[in-house]
């Protein structure tokens, strides 16, 4: 179902449970470019169970295209259980963590660690040059904190890409329908 | 019991009930070949001639069983050689398990002598695969993959075995059961999704039955025939799909697709109710899909989830076995009490006058073989009995169309990715499979020589395979594309410059006949079926002959061209009819 335009364009975070074993990772982005789909963004981590990995993949597309990505990711062996947290209709929550490294020199010193205070960052790193400044929350936050960053420069920002859960006693887990 | 990992590869297998191999061997694999002499009374090794070949045969092994095909290759261009016919397996859902060696764990990525990340290249072109780290592992993996490649929808798995693996030694443990916490493929159909499918049957009064090669994975045969004669629906099948419904049935009304008949997209276009069975409605078949059944329900029955809704939006999804829903639909039906003839007696009126306006047809008056003469003469003197075999092109297409296939996986072909060179040895799987049955291969002049090599596999064997070669000296199907729509320049398509295939039959000690008259045709195809070996048969056809009907790509099934261009004024018309694209 190729369909050009924007219009009708959805971002999704969907969430994973893999076996945690080589190549999975790579099962996953060969099925992204071989489809053609796009990653916005992808996290990976060891959960409580060492034998499984939880992912939180970003990616947008349009409704029936989220579709597919759902069905695809499904279809691979390595992938235990698969949960489109934005089509679910469940709570959840979001977030990032992003290391923002900016100039502080002179006035934009004392500037960037009002910033990073308003968002409840913290600074990480001093040199007599910069901060580097660790902020987490959701997508709005981040962005709104790098925007004011960029008023005192910012040399790099490097993002983990979102995590996220459901709310509430709810949890993913591997047994149980997918 | 202490085992090495080349005596388990092959305890593994015939525990399996694996009991044919085909292979080439190798340095990384040499160990597994070592070992072989004990256990070959109980599995049999083909030794084919070229990697991509073993494949193919193990293909046709499984298409024309409905079980797993094994190929044993070694690393590096032993595995490299086997992915078109992994990509091959794949697109046709075929399931077949493909061993490779691998150079020693210490060495991989080292750029080793024959080494290649096999697991890497065929990533996406497997269903699933493996590279076995440790010897104990051996056995449960080897048994995982001929589950995952035989069950759910079906596909090629490969196993890459470093020469480590395969020379230790460790603990044989057969486990009993396979257990994969993310592989659990759905069989029944949901009961609420069978009794909406069966209400809309009720309503519909022009329903068609679309059904495609997963009836023969599923080996839902009679569920499939019994459903059409119960709902009294006509029934068109995909290329994958022949021989899934008796072809001679009075409910059949043909392929359907761009080389479908006139009847069968005629339904696809007018029909209320599209019942998709083990088909993916795939763009050969579909055409421009906003014209594809536009205003038809549909129901769409498959196993594969994914399958459903990828290109047609469809109304009622039963995701699960053919063989079962198809039954729990039985079921349902029974308390159905219609007269479904009197219910579609105008629909078939319909359906019958398009038979009648454009049946298949060719022109049979003239002095030189008519290609279709050739396909119909075979099953004529067959009955469709025997396994067909083709390669891939116009004759692959004429073979589809005017060979009535009768019984289920009896005609052997790649669809999805349309490989060249397929046929042949494909054909050998099938043989060595059905030692007695009469295999027969329809080749095209330039597919056959791409896996030519073979002959020397089905002297060695002497496994008497026909191959029968539809020659035009051409590269048939593209040709007939840039007659028709790119102003009948043959660029590059002309192959005429071909060896003698009597003589090169006759080389590798096997018979080669020739044909170049009609007269004879029947005569010499008669001797050839007849012949106890293997047989090359090289038919002199008409060069220029096309396949028709033919939907151009990209244009909607009921844009059909029925016939070819008589006069220059023709052409021009056709030129209106470009395609509007090449579907990747």
């Amino acid at each position: 179902m190729q369909q050009k335009d924007n219009e009708g364009v959805q971002r999704h975070t969907i969430a994973l449970l893999v076996e945690n074993q080589p190549g999975v990772l790579a099962r996953i982005a060969t099925l992204f470019s071989a489809k053609g789909y796009n990653i916005l963004s992808i996290s990976v981590g060891e959960t409580l169970d060492p034998t499984v990995s939880r992912i939180t993949l970003v990616t947008e597309g349009h409704p029936l295209i989220i579709e597919q990505i759902v069905k695809q990711l499904r279809k691979i062996i390595d992938v235990i259980k698969v949960l489109d947290l934005t089509a679910s209709g469940m709570d959840y929550v979001e977030r990032e963590l992003v290391l923002v490294k900016v100039s502080a020199r002179g006035e934009a010193r004392a500037e960037a660690m009002r910033i990073a205070q308003i968002f409840r960052g913290n600074i990480v790193d001093v040199s007599p040059e910069t901060f580097t400044i660790e902020i987490t929350g959701n997508e709005d936050k981040i962005n709104a904190a790098i925007s004011l960053l960029k008023e005192c420069g910012i040399r790099e920002i490097i993002r983990t890409g979102k995590v996220a859960a459901l709310r509430g006693p709810k949890s993913l887990k591997i047994s149980g329908g997918r | 019991m202490k085992l090495k990992g080349a005596d388990m590869f092959w305890e593994t297998l015939i525990r399996e009930g694996i009991d044919t191999v085909f292979g080439l061997p190798g340095g990384a694999v040499i160990n597994i070949y070592d070992a072989y002499p004990k256990y070959k009374d109980k599995v049999r090794h083909i030794l084919v001639r070229h990697e991509q070949a073993a494949v193919h045969a193990a293909d046709g092994y499984a298409r024309s069983t409905g079980r797993v095909g094994v190929v044993l290759v070694t690393s590096g261009p032993g595995g490299t050689n086997t992915v078109t016919g992994i990509a091959t397996a794949y697109m046709d859902s075929s399931p077949v398990v493909v061993f490779t060696g691998q150079v020693p764990t210490a060495l991989i990525g080292n750029d080793a002598f024959q080494e290649a990340d096999i697991v890497g290249i065929t990533r996406p072109c497997t269903k699933h695969n493996y590279l076995v780290k440790h010897t104990e592992d051996l056995p449960r993996i080897i048994k995982e993959a001929i589950y995952i490649a035989s069950t759910g929808r079906p596909g090629p798995v490969l196993v890459d075995m470093p020469k480590d693996v395969i020379v230790g030694e460790a603990e044989y443990v057969y486990p009993e059961k396979v257990s994969r916490r993310g592989y659990n493929p759905n069989i029944k159909g949901h009961p609420a999704q069978v009794k909406r499918a069966v209400e809309a049957m009720v309503k519909a009064r022009r329903p068609l039955i679309y059904a495609g090669g997963g009836i023969n994975w599923s080996g839902a045969f009679e569920e499939l025939k019994k459903l059409a004669e119960t709902i009294h629906a006509p029934v068109t099948l995909t290329l994958m799909g022949l021989g899934a419904f008796p072809g001679d049935h009075p409910l059949f009304v043909g392929m359907l697709g761009m080389h479908g008949t006139y009847t069968a997209n005629m339904c696809v276009t007018e029909c209320d109710l599209l019942i998709a069975i083990g088909a993916r409605f795939d763009d050969r078949v579909t055409g421009k899909l906003e014209d594809f059944a536009p205003d038809a329900v549909k129901i769409h029955i498959d196993i594969d989830p994914a399958s459903i809704s990828k290109n047609v939006v469809v109304d009622i999804p039963i995701v699960g076995d053919a063989k079962v829903i198809l039954g729990q639909i039985l079921e349902e039906l029974e308390k159905v009490d219609i007269d479904w003839e009197k219910k579609h007696r105008e629909w078939f009126e319909k359906i019958r006058e398009w038979q009648e306006e454009y049946p298949l047809s060719y022109d049979k008056s003239a002095d030189v073989i008519k290609p279709q003469m050739v396909i119909e003469t075979l099953y004529e003197l067959t009955q469709g009995k025997a396994y067909i075999c083709t390669e891939v092109g116009q004759h692959q297409m004429w073979t589809a169309q005017f060979y009535k296939h009768i019984y289920p996986r009896h005609f052997i072909t790649s669809g999805g990715l349309g490989t060249m060179g397929f046929g042949f040895p494909a054909a050998i799987g099938v043989q060595v499979a059905h030692p007695d049955a009469l295999v027969i291969d329809v080749a095209g002049d330039g597919s056959f020589q791409m896996n030519i090599q073979e002959l020397a596999t089905v002297k060695q064997y002497n496994l008497p395979v026909k191959v029968i070669i539809i020659n035009n000296g051409y590269l048939g199907m593209v040709r007939q594309w840039q007659q028709l729509f790119f102003d009948r320049v043959y660029s590059e398509t002309d192959i005429s410059c071909q060896p003698d295939f009597v003589k090169v039959a006759e080389a590798y000690g096997i018979k080669g006949m020739r044909v170049e008259r009609p007269s004879e045709l029947k005569k010499a195809l008669k001797e050839a079926l007849e012949h106890k070996g293997p047989v090359v048969v090289d038919v002199h056809v008409d060069r220029e002959e096309n396949v028709f009907p033919m939907v151009p790509a990209g244009a909607s099934v009921k844009q059909m061209i029925l016939e070819g261009p008589k006069t220059s004024e023709n052409g021009e018309a056709l030129k209106g009819m470009r395609p509007l694209n090449f579907p990747s």
